[in-house]
C-alpha cells in the first residue's frame, strides 16, 4: 500500500459490524449496508478481509460462500482464485473486486467503508 | 507449388494411405500430394467402429487426420470420390466423374470391402456388412426400428458387431459356419471360453450352421440354414471374411492374384505405382488386421521417398478382440500340432487361460484370454523368436509358490527404434525417444498430445511409460508424476493410504504432514480430502463445513443470482397430496420464483433466499433431498406391479427401500438408482450408477450408466432371485465404490477404470467380501443425520452460516 493510502485510511471513519464471534472462521458471512452487501472472511490466523459481496466475473453471483485459502478464495460459483488483500483476481482469469479496510479492535469487527457506492 | 515437385497421387483416403502419407511427409517435402476418396469423411480409424456402434466413442472421436490437417500439409482432398482407373500412359488418374489428375508416382490403398456370401437373398434390404461409418450408421438405424438381428460370421468383426447391436437392445443371434469362433485366431479353449462370456453378456449362438439363403420380399426376414431350419431376422450383418478392393488395379491392366500383387518394396507391377493395406497381396498373403499396414507403409514411405530401407517380408498378426469386459488376445502360431511343445494355464475360477507353443523350444505363438496385461511382450517375444529359458519361463507363467513374483516387462531397452509401439496410429518407438528426448516431454499426456501414441484404443499405454521411464531414467518419478491438483503431487491412492498409515484425522493434517505446497490447500483438493477422511474414519470424523463447496455447505443449490433451490425428498418418486399441498403453501410464502419437476420424479423449489432456507425446512418438514449432495440423489421408480399390468417386480417399494436404505451417505459423486418393475425399462436404468430391472422371479444389476456430459450405457453385473440379495448387491457395489473411487469420479468412468471382470469378482463371486462391504456401509449408515433437521438443531451454528449482519454507517 502506498502512503496516500495510510494516511487514507487513517482518516477513514470505521464502522461496527458485529463480534469476532460472529464470524466462523473460513466461511465467509455477508454484512448488508445501505442496500449493499459486504462478504467478510476471517482467516484461519484470525485476519479479517472484507470484499464487495460481487464476483468480477461477467456473469456475476455473489462471493461469501467461496472456499478459503489463506488469503485466497475461490469464487462459489465460477471456480476464480481471488486475493483478499488487494481483491485482484489469479491468473488466467482477469479482474478485481473492491475491498474495503478492516480492524479488530477488542472484540469488535470494523469495516470503513467509505469507497462503497449507495445502491 | 514449384513445377519441379513430383506429384504423387494417394487412391484411398483411409488408414492405410493416409499413415504412409503421414510417413512420408516426415522425410521428403519433394511431393505434391492428392488424395482421393469415395468416403464423405476425412480419415479415420476403421478400427474404432466397434465403439462407435457400442456407443462408446462418437464418430468425431475416431477421426485420425481432420480437415485442417491435409490443409496444413497442403495435400489436395477429393472426398466422396471414386476412382475409375490409371491411365499409365498419358500419367493421369481418372476418377470416374470424369476428374484427370495427372501423377508421377501412386500409391493404391483401397482397402477392402465386406465380402457378400453369394446365396440368394442375399441383395435384399437390410443386409450389410460392417467396414465402414456407412454401415455402422445403417447399424444405429436398424436397431431403432427392428428387434431380431442375425450376424453372419463369428469372427472378430461378427462378435464386435453383435455386441454393438446388443447394447443397442436388439436380439442377436450369431450364426458361424464352424464349431468355434474366431477360429483363425483362437484355439479351441479359448474360443469355448469366449463364446461363454459373450453368452453371458447376451449374444445367442448357432455354431456349425451353413446360411444357403436369406428369406423375406423386399426386405429380409429370415435364414434358412444347409439342414432347412429357419431362423427369424429382420436384420443381417455379413461378417464371413474382407474381400481386397483391387478394381482399379485391375481395370488400370496391373497383376493382380487375391489382392494387388507387390514386391518387397510394395511396388505393383506398373511403373512408379504401389500398393499398400488390406487391398495388398505380398507373397501370397493378404492382410486384414492393422498392424501390417503400418509396417508396410513405413517402408513404402522410405522407398517412395528415396530413403534406404530393410525389405518387407510380412507381417506377424497378432488379434486382439475390441469388446469392454472381453479380453481375448492371439498372435503368431496359435493351433499346436504334433511338433510344437505347449505351455498352458487355465483357471476356470477366474476365467482365465494362457497358451504359449513352442516349436524347438522357440516361442511361435500365443493365446490369452480374460487377463491380456502380458500381450505386449508376448507379442515381442514371438516377433524376436526368443528361445524359452528358464528365468523367462517363471517371469511369464510364476514360479509355481509364488504365482510370478519378480515378473518384469517387456525390455524397452531391446526394442528397435522403427518398432511400432501404437498400432492405432503407427507411433514408433524412435517417435516417442525423439519426442522425449527433444521436445522434453515428461508425461504419457504430453506424449499422446504431440505424437498421437495411446490416443485411440490405449492398449499401448504400459509400453509407452516404460519408454518414458527407460529414457528418464531417475527423473521419471519426479517429473511425471501429477498429484491430485496443483498443491501436491500424491495421487488420491497415495493420499489414502498415507492418511490410513499415519492416522491422519484432519484436512489440517493431511496437507501439513504431506507437504502441500499452498497450505491451506484449493477448491479441489480440501473437499477431495474432506471426502476421504469421512470414508475412511465414518464414526470419528469431523465434517469440515469449510472445505465443503457452497452447496453442500448450504445443503442447498447456489444458482447465479446467489438465491437457492431446494429439493425434499420423494421416495421412489411418489409423493402424497398432503406433501404437495405442504409445498404449494410454502413455495407461495416463500416467493419461490419457479417450481420445477426434475429430472429425477421430484419438485424443486427454485429461487429460495439464503436466509429463507431454514424456515422453509423447518415448515416442509420433510427429509432433504440431497440434490445438491455428491450422494445418492434419487430412486427414478416405475409404476411396478402393484398398479401396471405389465409389472413383474413392486419397483415403487422397492425404490423407496432403496432410497431409504442408502440415503445421506457420502460418495465420490453424485449417485442415481433406478428400480424398474419389469425389462420395458421405463425408469431408464442403462443411464444410472446402479440400474435395476425386475423380472418375473429376480432382479437384474446393471452399473455404471451415465445419462450426462458423456453419456454411457450401464454394464449388466448380475442377477439376482431375492430382494435381500438385491439390497445387498447395491450396498456392496455403493461401498466398493466410496472406497475405491476418485472424487468427483463417477461410476461410469469408475467401472472402465477398475473393470467391470474386477467389479463382477469382488461384489459377485467374492460372497465373503461382499459381506463385509455390506457391514462397513451399514456403520457408516448409523452414523448419518438429516441435515436440515441438523441445521434446525443447532440454531447459532445455523445463524451464523445462513443469516447476514445488519451494519450502519451512522455512528
Amino acid at each position: 500500500m502506498s502512503k496516500e493510502n495510510i494516511k487514507n485510511l487513517e482518516e477513514m471513519t470505521f464502522y461496527p459490524a458485529g463480534p469476532l464471534n460472529q464470524f466462523l472462521v473460513q466461511i465467509g458471512r455477508v454484512v448488508e449496508v445501505d442496500g449493499q452487501q459486504i462478504a467478510v472472511f476471517r482467516l484461519s490466523d484470525d485476519r479479517i478481509f472484507a470484499v464487495l459481496n460481487r464476483t468480477p466475473h461477467p456473469k456475476g453471483g455473489p462471493l461469501a460462500e467461496g472456499i478459503v485459502s489463506g488469503h485466497y478464495l475461490y469464487d462459489p460459483l465460477y471456480d476464480w482464485k481471488i486475493d483478499l488483500t488487494t481483491g485482484l483476481v489469479q491468473a488466467p482469469d482477469t479482474g478485481q473486486v473492491q475491498i474495503f479496510p478492516v480492524k479488530v479492535e477488542g472484540d469488535q469487527v470494523f469495516i470503513a467503508t467509505e469507497n462503497l457506492q449507495k445502491a | 507449388m514449384g513445377k519441379d515437385r513430383e506429384k504423387l497421387v494417394v487412391i484411398g483416403n483411409g488408414m492405410a494411405g493416409i499413415s504412409a502419407v503421414e510417413q512420408i511427409l516426415k522425410l521428403t517435402t519433394k511431393f505434391d500430394i492428392t488424395v482421393i476418396g469415395s468416403e464423405p469423411h476425412p480419415n479415420y480409424n476403421r478400427i474404432m467402429l466397434s465403439y462407435v456402434l457400442e456407443g462408446s466413442k462418437t464418430i468425431d472421436d475416431i477421426v485420425l487426420n481432420d480437415l485442417g490437417w491435409y490443409k496444413d500439409n497442403g495435400i489436395t482432398l477429393h472426398m466422396g470420390r471414386a476412382v475409375a482407373k490409371i491411365d499409365e500412359l498419358n500419367k493421369e488418374v481418372i476418377t470416374i466423374d470424369g476428374l484427370k489428375v495427372p501423377f508421377d508416382k501412386v500409391i493404391i490403398a483401397t482397402g477392402s470391402n465386406s465380402f457378400i456370401l453369394p446365396i440368394p437373398g442375399s441383395d435384399k434390404e437390410g443386409v450389410v456388412g460392417f467396414r465402414d461409418i456407412a454401415d455402422c450408421n445403417q447399424m444405429l438405424d436398424a436397431a431403432k426400428c427392428y428387434k431380431k438381428a442375425a450376424v453372419i460370421g463369428g469372427g472378430l468383426l461378427g462378435l464386435e458387431a453383435a455386441k454393438g447391436l446388443v447394447q443397442l437392445g436388439m436380439d442377436v443371434t450369431v450364426v458361424h459356419l464352424m464349431e468355434d469362433l474366431m477360429e483363425r485366431q483362437l484355439d479351441h479353449q479359448a474360443a469355448s471360453m469366449l463364446k461363454a462370456e459373450l453368452e453371458r453378456q447376451g449374444i445367442k449362438f448357432k455354431m456349425g450352421a451353413q446360411t444357403v439363403e436369406l428369406l423375406g420380399d423386399a426386405r429380409v426376414s429370415g435364414l434358412r440354414f444347409a439342414d432347412d431350419t429357419v431362423l427369424d431376422a429382420e436384420f443381417v450383418v455379413m461378417t464371413v471374411g474382407i474381400k481386397p478392393n483391387i478394381t482399379v488395379a485391375k481395370d488400370s491392366g496391373i497383376e493382380v492374384n487375391r489382392g494387388i500383387v507387390v514386391n518387397d518394396y510394395l511396388q505393383t507391377s506398373m511403373e512408379g505405382v504401389y500398393s499398400v493395406g488390406e487391398c495388398t497381396e505380398h507373397r501370397g498373403t493378404c492382410y486384414g488386421l492393422v498392424a501390417p499396414l503400418f509396417e508396410q507403409g513405413m517402408i513404402l514411405a522410405k522407398h517412395i521417398s528415396g530413403v534406404e530401407t530393410v525389405p518387407y517380408e510380412g507381417s506377424i498378426v497378432s488379434t486382439k478382440l475390441k469388446i469392454s469386459g472381453v479380453d481375448v488376445f492371439s498372435t503368431g502360431e496359435f493351433i499346436d500340432g504334433p511338433e510344437h511343445t505347449v505351455i498352458a494355464n487355465k483357471d476356470d475360477w477366474k476365467r482365465t487361460y494362457k497358451k504359449i507353443i513352442l516349436k524347438d523350444n522357440v516361442m511361435v505363438g500365443a493365446v490369452l484370454f480374460g487377463d491380456i496385461t502380458d500381450s505386449a511382450q508376448l507379442q515381442k517375444l514371438i516377433k524376436l523368436k526368443t528361445v524359452m529359458t528358464d528365468d523367462l519361463y517363471a517371469s511369464l507363467m510364476g514360479t509355481g509358490c509364488c504365482g510370478g513374483e519378480g515378473k518384469k516387462g517387456i525390455s524397452v531397452d531391446t526394442m528397435s527404434n522403427d518398432e511400432i509401439v501404437c498400432g492405432c496410429n503407427g507411433v514408433t518407438k524412435g517417435t516417442i525417444v525423439d519426442v522425449i528426448t527433444n521436445q522434453g516431454l515428461t508425461t504419457v499426456d504430453e506424449i499422446k498430445a504431440c505424437t498421437g501414441a495411446t490416443r485411440s484404443c490405449g492398449g499401448c499405454k504400459p509400453v509407452v511409460e516404460q519408454i518414458l521411464q527407460y529414457v528418464l531414467g531417475d527423473e521419471f518419478k519426479t517429473a511425471a508424476k501429477q498429484g491430485i491438483c496443483g498443491c501436491t503431487t500424491l495421487s488420491r491412492d497415495e493420499i489414502v493410504a498415507e492418511i490410513k498409515d499415519k492416522g491422519l484425522q484432519t484436512t489440517k493434517e493431511v496437507m501439513n504432514v504431506l507437504g502441500w505446497s499452498q497450505t491451506e490447500g484449493c477448491s479441489k483438493c480440501r473437499p477431495a480430502i474432506n471426502y476421504y477422511l469421512g470414508m475412511i474414519y465414518p464414526d470419528t470424523h469431523e465434517d469440515e463445513k469449510q472445505s465443503r463447496f457452497v452447496n453442500e455447505r448450504m445443503n442447498a443449490n447456489i444458482q447465479k443470482d446467489g438465491t437457492y433451490t431446494v429439493v425434499p425428498r420423494m421416495y421412489g418418486g411418489v409423493t402424497t397430496p398432503e406433501d404437495l399441498k405442504k409445498i404449494a403453501d410454502v413455495s407461495l410464502k416463500y416467493d419461490v420464483k419457479v417450481v420445477k419437476v426434475t429430472g429425477g420424479q421430484r419438485l424443486d423449489l427454485i429461487g429460495v433466499k439464503k436466509e429463507d432456507l431454514p424456515k422453509v425446512w423447518e415448515e416442509l418438514d420433510m427429509p432433504s433431498g440431497y440434490a445438491y449432495a455428491k450422494s445418492l440423489r434419487t430412486v427414478k421408480t416405475c409404476v411396478g406391479s402393484q398398479f401396471c399390468r405389465f409389472g413383474t417386480q413392486d419397483s415403487m417399494g422397492m425404490g423407496a427401500i432403496l432410497e431409504r436404505k442408502f440415503e445421506r451417505l457420502d460418495f465420490p459423486a453424485k449417485f442415481k438408482l433406478a428400480v424398474n418393475g419389469c425389462p420395458r425399462n421405463c425408469a431408464e436404468s442403462c443411464t444410472k450408477d446402479i440400474g435395476i430391472v425386475g423380472n418375473d422371479g429376480g432382479w437384474e444389476i446393471f452399473v455404471g450408466g451415465n445419462g450426462g456430459i458423456k453419456a454411457r450405457l450401464a454394464d449388466s453385473l448380475c442377477k439376482v432371485k431375492t430382494d435381500e440379495e438385491l439390497i445387498e448387491i447395491c450396498g456392496a457395489i455403493m461401498q466398493f465404490y466410496r472406497e475405491t473411487g476418485n472424487y468427483l469420479e463417477r461410476t461410469s468412468e469408475w467401472v472402465e477404470r477398475i473393470g467391470l471382470d474386477h467389479i463382477k469378482a469382488v461384489i459377485v463371486d467374492d460372497i465373503e467380501g461382499r459381506k463385509a462391504l455390506m457391514e462397513r456401509i451399514e456403520f457408516a449408515l448409523k452414523q448419518v443425520e438429516d441435515p436440515w433437521k441438523k441445521a434446525l438443531r443447532d440454531k447459532e451454528q445455523t445463524g451464523k452460516l445462513f443469516n447476514g449482519l445488519e451494519m450502519s454507517n451512522q455512528l
